[in-house]
Formats: structure tokens, sequence, C-alpha cells
């Protein structure tokens, strides 16, 4: 049996002692977020060894960028990450401009950054959900998805899609938002924070909640660093690092907001960072609105942004613009760019290679799920098999990224 | 992106004097001048070219001043020229803030290199998927299977020399 190749699965059998069991977890449990499937090695009930064994959903979308004009490409970053569509658009977009040398307009960068953030809360919203469901919360669940629906609305308002929105152009955004975009942002802004603490009153003082989390996967900062963990499983292991504030993107810098950390590294501390993130976001979209700049929301790069519909059909080089870029896209110039932002979920990074073509050479994607499954064993080794749907949830990852 | 000045230096020669302060460079000069076999400072990011039998010992170099963070690694395919093969770390630093890119260039039909696993185990997974959609081999990697193919998948889907269309 053990001279099929590659496969752990046996080998872990053989090597453990005896009394070990070796089972195995997924890819269709419900409590793994997608079709992860873990083999684990256990002693009794208490966790030896964990072999994640991902793949299923891997659709080969790198290699599918390169077949792609540049600007075609963007519908393809949603459906990686598809709880946090819009974070993905903007590190693309922005990986493209770096290698053109091309910026946003202010107004834009603004839109983006409310928009991200609102995609950030996406994000969060249904990691509470779900994350509460798996420990037994049912409730709570049923109260997230009632403002991740009023969000969604909202990207469909913006962009004709709920949650594949493209919305985001090289050089911009794709259109105008809608005249009472603002307006329905600013109501959705000023009832949520009541919504938090809806949340945080189901479970924060729940006793069952709180034993299932407190003190459970463990984390310490420098296991953290050393696996590759970012985004809020980082930060609720002491480390204060969040790019938003360190290394600003689509003016980041001018808005003021805190970034939570805490020190107890466990499951509990997650769901305490996260929580405070939402209320942090409200607030930088609340000053999004309140500042957002007037201008145009394109750039003045006819070669590379799409014209407005109405000089298309009025303006003959308009015209000529929108057939060039449709029929054979812009050339890029060669050069390799990497681009980080801070997803909803942790560090996303475009790495994006030109050749000097319309195409893309190459384009990677780092995603921060790929990583930080990798701590999965750290955290959970020597603890209760039932703790691992905990830890688990409080990770917070996207099979879809994983995969890709 | 921010600062408005710009400067882009192509060549080894060129940033070592347009950047002699900067600590990556500093600590590899200070370790090992020849394994840095060529660099460039472009769009405001630092891409250091090292010899490829270094690898390691220049990750730990960074490592030890100061950049602590490993992102991301991945490979390009540059089929048909030679070398063929390009490998992209990206190491970030929490303290500087900054990120610098290491590259390794490769070549041959089976290429391999040292495993940077052992400095950072985040490496683990990015290497395997290098290895198992570039089919590069890492030594001493202590799991270097496929990742997103299934085990018994023949060929190397992200080479360029990969076909995209028609029968496996």
């Amino acid at each position: 049996m053990t001279e099929l190749a590659g496969m752990p699965v046996l080998e872990a059998a053989q090597g453990a002692k005896d009394q070990h069991m070796v089972i195995n977890m997924g890819p269709q449990h419900p409590a793994t977020h997608g079709v992860l499937r873990l083999v684990l090695e256990i002693d009794g009930e208490i966790i030896v060894r964990i072999y994640p064994e991902i793949g299923y959903l891997h659709t080969g979308i790198e290699k599918t960028c390169e077949a792609k004009f540049y600007q075609q490409v963007i519908p393809l970053t949603d459906r990686v990450n598809y709880l946090d569509p819009l974070s993905n658009n903007l590190c693309y977009c922005l990986a493209v401009e770096k290698l053109l040398s091309l910026e946003a307009p202010e107004k834009a960068q603004w839109i983006r950054v409310l928009l991200t953030e609102l995609s950030r809360l996406n994000s969060h919203l249904i990691w509470l959900g779900t994350h509460a469901m798996d420990i037994g919360a049912l409730t709570v669940f049923l109260y997230t998805f009632r403002e991740r629906e009023d969000i969604l609305r909202l990207f469909e308002a913006v962009a004709g899609q709920r949650m594949m929105t493209s919305y985001f152009r090289i050089g911009g955004l794709s259109m105008e938002p809608p005249l009472d975009f603002f307006d329905r942002v600013q109501a959705f802004i000023r009832t949520f924070p009541e919504k938090i603490d809806e949340y945080s009153n189901l479970l924060t003082g729940n006793p069952i909640f709180r034993n299932r989390l407190k003190g459970v996967g463990i984390l310490s900062a420098a296991d953290a660093i050393a696996l590759g963990v970012t985004g809020p499983p980082l930060r609720a292991s002491g480390v204060d690092f969040d790019l938003r504030r360190d290394m600003p993107y689509s003016s980041y810098e001018r808005f003021q907001f805190k970034v939570p950390v805490s020190t107890d590294c466990d499951c509990w501390a997650r769901y305490l960072v996260r929580l405070e993130e939402m209320r942090e976001s409200v607030k930088i979209i609340q000053q999004a609105l309140d500042g957002m700049p007037e201008g145009p929301v394109k750039a003045d790069a006819p070669k590379i942004v799409l014209p407005d519909r109405e000089k298309m059909k009025t303006q003959m080089e308009a015209l000529i613009h929108h057939f060039k870029i449709v029929t054979e896209g812009f050339a890029v110039p060669a050069g390799e760019v990497y681009q980080g932002i801070e997803a909803g979920h942790g560090q996303t990074g475009y790495y994006v290679v030109s050749d000097g073509t319309a195409k893309p050479y190459r384009v990677h994607m780092r995603y921060p799920s790929f990583a930080t499954l990798q701590a999965l064993e750290t955290m959970c080794k020597g603890r209760m098999l039932a703790d691992l749907v905990a830890v688990i949830g409080s990770i917070d990852i996207v099979l879809g990224e994983i995969d890709r | 992106m921010g600062n408005s000045v710009k400067n882009t230096f192509i060549g080894r020669a060129a940033v070592l004097d347009g950047l002699p302060e900067h600590p990556a460079v500093k600590a590899i000069l200070a370790w090992n001048p020849q394994a840095l076999t060529d660099a460039k400072f472009d769009r405001d990011e630092l891409t250091l070219t090292i010899a490829a039998d270094e690898i390691r010992a220049a990750a730990a170099m960074v490592q030890a001043a100061g950049y602590n963070f490993f992102e991301d690694m991945t490979a390009v395919d540059w089929f048909p020229s030679s070398p063929r093969f390009q490998l992209s770390y990206h190491i970030l630093s929490h303290a500087y803030k900054e990120r610098i890119r290491l590259r390794v260039l490769l070549d041959c039909e089976s290429p391999s290199v040292a495993s940077i696993t052992p400095l950072w185990p985040a490496a683990n997974f990015y290497e395997r998927e290098v290895f198992d959609l570039f089919g590069i081999t890492f030594n001493e990697h202590p799991n270097l299977r496929r990742i997103m193919m299934p085990d018994d998948w023949q060929g190397h889907p992200l080479r360029k020399d990969y076909p995209v269309e028609g029968y496996r």
C-alpha cells in the first residue's frame, strides 16, 4: 500500500504509534468553509499531526490570466476570493497601474477606499456568522447575513453585480456611482455600529462561546511571522502591522484609523480584533463620505482607459481608442511589480510580470489564507479535536484563494 | 507609491552607487559580494539577483538584516530564452516597512535550488506550489509533493510550453 507515490496518509499511519488513528476531515465537511481536506493523526481525541490536502478548487487562474488582455483579468480576480471581491480588483489594478506609472484620480482612489472597506465588512460579516455557527450559535448567522445583504445591495448599485463586482478599472473606476449612492452608504453606516453591538451582545458575554475560544488555538508572534500569517490573526498574536497604515496605497495615508492589536494570541483575541476592525472600517467609510473629493473617476489616459459612451459616439478619436483597446488591448511597459494590500483576510499581493505586450506574461497572486493554513498544525497540536473547528473558523480561510 | 521623486537604478553598479546604505544591500555585500550578480531599483522596488547556489545563505543574511517576513515566492518561465526560469522571493521588513525581491535565475530542463523552508517555514507551501506547477526541485524541502494538481499528474501546467488546449 505504501508504494503509491505521494500518499502521506498511509505513510503517517505507518510511522505513527499503534494507538494513533488517521482520520479524514473534509473535503465536504460543513465546518471547513469550502472544500478543505485535512488528514488528521489523532491519539484518542488529541491531535498529533495535521496534513492539509488542498487543490480541490484549483482552476489554474494564473495560467488563464496569461491568455487575457490586462483589462480582461479584472473579472477573474473577483472569483479568487469571492467574499472580498473589491480588494482583489483593487490589488490587481494597483499593480498594473504601477507598471504603467499611471495614477487613478483622487476621487477614484477615495471611492476605492470606501468600497474596499465595505468589502472588508462583508468579509468579516461572513466570518462572524459562519464562525459562530461552527461553535453552535446559529442565530448570529441570520443577523450578520441581514447586514451583508445591505452591503451586497450597495455593490449592486455601483457595479450591477452583487458578488462578482469587477468595478475597478485600470486607471480608475468603470463608471461614476449612481446619484444617491453616498446617501445610501451613509444610511447604512449610521445604523451599522449598533448592529456590531448587537452581535457583540449575542456572543461576547455568551459563556459557551467564550469557553470554546479562550485559550484555544494559541499562535505566538514568532510562530505567526515564521509561518507567514497576516491580517487579523497576525495582529491578534501581538504583531502591530497593517499595510493600510504602514505601507499605504490608494490614499489610505489620508485616513485616521486605529489598528486593533491583541497579545492574547488565541481564538478569542482574533474574534475581538476582527470585531474592532469592523468598527474602524465604519470610521474610514465615514471619513471617505465626509471628505469625498470632486473630479473625474477615470484617469486621463485615452489609450488605456475606455472613453465615455457619449464621447465615443460623437468623437472619431474616442471611437478609434475604444476600438483599439477592446480589440488589441494596450501595451504595458516591460518590467515586474509586486503590489501588496491589506484585504479582509490579510495581506493580498499581486506579482505582475510584463514583457511589453498587451497580455500579462505572468500574474502571481499571493493570498493570505494559503499561508495562514500552514499555521493550523501549530495552533492545534496537542489540543482536542473539537477545538480544530473553532480554530478553522477563527483563521477565516477562503478555499477559493488557497487553491486559485 | 506616494513619493514624487522616483529614482531608477538599473544594474549592479548603479544600485551599489545609488543605494549604498540600503540594509539588505549592505548585508549581502558584507557577507559575499560575489553572490550578488545583478540588481535593479525600479518602480520603488529593489530586486537583488543572487547566484543560484547561494540563495539560502543570502536569504539568511537579509533575514538577519531585518527583513523578517517571508511574503511570497513564485517562478517565471522565460521559455524559450535562457536562463529559462526565474524565482522571485518577496521579503518584507516589519521594521523598515519595506519589501525587497530576491531573484534567482535557473537553467536546464530539471532545475533545482536550495529550499528556504528551514529559514521560513512559511515557504513550505510556496515551494511545493512552484515544484508542482513549474517542476523546479527544492533541495532539503521537508515534504516536496504536488500541492495543487493530483499526485499522478503529468507535466507542469505553468510552464510556457505546457499546452493550454487539446487533449492531454
